[in-house]
């Protein structure tokens, strides 16, 4: 199990590492030059002259050799130091620490709540195959797959916030500040943040659950005169959530790749938001680093999910 | 002796697209106190069907259409399938033991749990006392070290050592019948007379009547005091075991006793297969299910009904018509 999780991180980091590569190279592929549109957002108070332009590009590093940029973006991340941000000036990692627990809230109560409903969902429409209650999972299901988020957002920030006046329209408060208020506003963005994968999580525990149902251990399970409740609940669940195990990841990785839409529709200063911001002002330092947590995490979680099947199927021994 | 089980007139359809199957067609049958009987008959002939429609555990599209199965002196198909009587009688009085040794008992439970939730639930004991108990049982069907592998899952047992699990769970209540539904077939032949043996002396240990299902009447010769032949759906032949195997007089058991090895038997005798296939149980003719294959046919086979089960004596029933 130890060397399992030791060659499981090796190879997490070997990602990372690719994963580096990749952003700051493609990065600098694009057309654009950060500087200028920066010095383009201030030249109404002021005109920057060449030289002051020449002078931030030293400041930030961006006049060396391309290797060497990226050499010292690797020291600075041994270091603890994710760089500087141009667009905002301020460095990469306090605007993280301000913007990533913002993030880290709605993202974990998201995929929580996603895959509780997907698998209680899942459930009902099995155990209830062809009645209306599988009609109406199944439909349901099917439309959460299918709807796009951002317009999914707009839509309910119309009738529940605008019209209807239930919710707070958009925004963010921390839950330490004002619990009640950071309830009311998370409910839009979770339950667009939790849709999909609700309904991909729902879709799959349905047909896994009737796959396990005809098996010959469940038949013995009611041979031995069980109730059906504790048939479903011991017997058939854990079962039929192993091949749910691996869609965690799959979650993970589309409420992650949400939040960009989501942050920007309901104006969450988060991670994801801060993501859009800085790639319209072609902000390289913070892209990276954006992208690299978010891997990081995705790597993380994928690595705990593969170690939670061990306790599910004891089938499974990691070497 | 008395009847501990008497079922009558079963009858189990599906209701498939295809059409309706009649797996379990008019059948009767009865097990006396501490007695072994064997359900023989080739695949496909609702032996499985009738022993779990007599448990209730049929599911859609299957039904029961009709019979009664009285058992200490109740009818249990009055019973709803999942009613707290009925699953008082599944697993607490009548138990069943399933042909796939490999995939009968659950993979992600512990063969302790297994056994323990079951005492728990018909016994009412405790978590403790449960335990105790169910390595007692472990030590009773043959596995060594039972404390130790009461924590072990399934995958840990080998195929005979699961369905000496799985015989350790269906006695584990002190059940009136045990089902034990082609516990063998899967298995090498000393693993099968292994488990028969050890069957057949728990049983007796707990005063339990045991009906084996199989296809190979060889399997339940040595153990049966009685036996019925099935074809179809139906019950064609039945009586003791010597009856059987002594004066067969259904042309279908005849065959049946063709196709197996015996060691009294003269040298040279050919082991002959019974021709064709089992019929589709679908939309069947109302004309003798076997007239087909039968070797002794005779003209009224193939438009009359077969007879029904007629008594020649000793104990003995057939359905066929008298030559
Ligand atoms: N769920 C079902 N739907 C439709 N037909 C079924 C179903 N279950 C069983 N049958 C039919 O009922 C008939 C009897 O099946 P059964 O399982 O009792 O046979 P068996 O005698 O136990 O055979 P085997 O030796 O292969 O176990 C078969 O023809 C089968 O096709
Ligand atoms: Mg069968």
């Amino acid at each position: 199990m130890a060397a399992y999780i030791i060659r499981r991180l090796i190879s997490g980091f070997i990602i990372l590492a690719l994963v580096t590569l990749f952003v700051f190279f493609v990065m600098r592929l694009l057309p654009g030059d950060p500087l200028i549109i920066f010095m383009g957002r201030s030249v109404s108070s002021g005109n920057m002259s060449m030289e002051q332009l020449e002078n931030m590009r030293a400041e930030y590093g961006l006049d060396k050799p391309i290797m060497v940029q990226y050499l010292n973006w690797i020291k600075g991340i041994f270091h603890g130091d994710l760089g500087t941000s141009i667009h905002y000036h301020e460095k990469v990692g306090r605007l993280m620490l301000e913007r990533f627990p913002i993030t880290l809230h709605l993202d974990i109560f998201s995929l929580f709540i996603g895959t509780f409903l997907g698998v209680m969902l899942g459930i009902a429409a099995a155990i209830r195959r062809g009645t209306w209650v599988d009609t109406l999972a199944t439909g349901f299901a099917n439309i959460g797959i299918t709807i796009p988020v951002f317009w999914l957002g707009v839509v309910l920030m119309y009738t529940l916030g605008l019209k209807l006046r239930l919710l707070p329209i958009a925004g963010y408060t921390s839950p330490f500040d004002d619990f009640w208020m950071s309830t009311r506003q998370a409910i839009m963005p979770v339950i667009c943040l939790s849709i999909t994968s609700m309904a991909v999580i729902a879709r799959q525990m349905r047909s896994s659950m009737l796959e396990v149902i005809k098996q010959d251990y469940v038949r013995t399970a009611w041979s031995k005169g069980l109730k059906e409740r504790v048939i479903i609940f011991r017997h058939v669940l854990k079962n039929s959530l192993i091949p749910i195990v691996t869609l965690l990841g799959l979650a993970i990785g589309i409420v992650v790749g949400g939040s960009v839409l989501v942050e920007t529709v309901f104006a969450i200063p988060g991670v994801g938001r801060l993501l859009v911001d800085s790639i319209f002002a072609q902000d390289y330092v913070v892209i990276q680093s954006s992208i690299l947590i978010i891997a990081t995490i995705i790597i993380v979680v994928n690595l705990l999910v593969d170690i939670s099947y061990g306790w599910l199927d004891p089938r499974i021994r990691y070497s | 002796m008395s009847v501990l089980l008497d079922v009558k007139n079963l009858t189990t359809q599906f209701n498939t697209e295809a059409g309706i199957v009649k797996a379990v067609n008019d059948v009767s049958f009865q097990l006396n106190e501490q007695e072994i009987i064997g359900l023989v008959g080739e695949s496909g002939c609702g032996k499985s069907v009738s022993q779990l429609s007599v448990m209730q555990l049929i599911s859609a599209p299957g039904k029961i259409t009709n019979g009664e199965v009285n058992f200490e002196g109740r009818n249990l198909l009055d019973y709803e399938s999942n009613s707290d009587e009925m699953r008082a009688i599944r697993g607490g009085k009548i138990a069943m033991i399933f042909q796939e040794p490999m995939t009968s008992l659950n993979p992600t439970l512990t063969i302790g749990r297994q056994l323990t939730e079951m005492l728990e639930l018909h016994l009412n004991m405790t978590k403790e006392a449960a335990r105790e108990r169910a390595v007692e049982l472990l030590k009773q069907v043959g596995i060594s070290g039972a404390e130790s592998r009461l924590d072990d899952y399934p995958h840990n047992f080998s195929g005979g050592m699961r369905q000496r699990v799985m015989i350790a769970i269906g006695l584990s209540c002190n059940p009136r019948i045990l089902i034990a539904d082609e516990p063998t077939t899967a298995l090498d032949v000393t693993t099968q007379a292994q488990l028969l043996e050890l069957m057949k002396d728990m049983v007796s240990k707990y005063n339990a009547s045991l009906v084996i299902v199989t296809h190979n009447l060889g399997v339940v010769a040595r153990y049966a005091h009685r036996i019925y032949i099935m074809y179809a759906g139906n019950i064609v032949e039945s009586g003791t075991t010597e009856e059987i195997f002594a004066n067969p007089q259904h042309p279908y058991t005849k065959g049946l006793l063709k196709c197996i090895p015996r060691l009294d038997e003269e040298k040279g005798r050919k082991l002959v297969p019974i021709e064709g296939l089992p019929p589709n149980l679908i939309n069947m003719k109302s004309s003798c299910a076997f007239a087909p294959r039968c070797s002794e046919r005779l003209e009224r086979c193939l438009t009359e009904a077969a007879p029904p089960l007629r008594d020649i004596g000793n104990g003995h029933y057939v359905g066929c018509f008298e030559k």
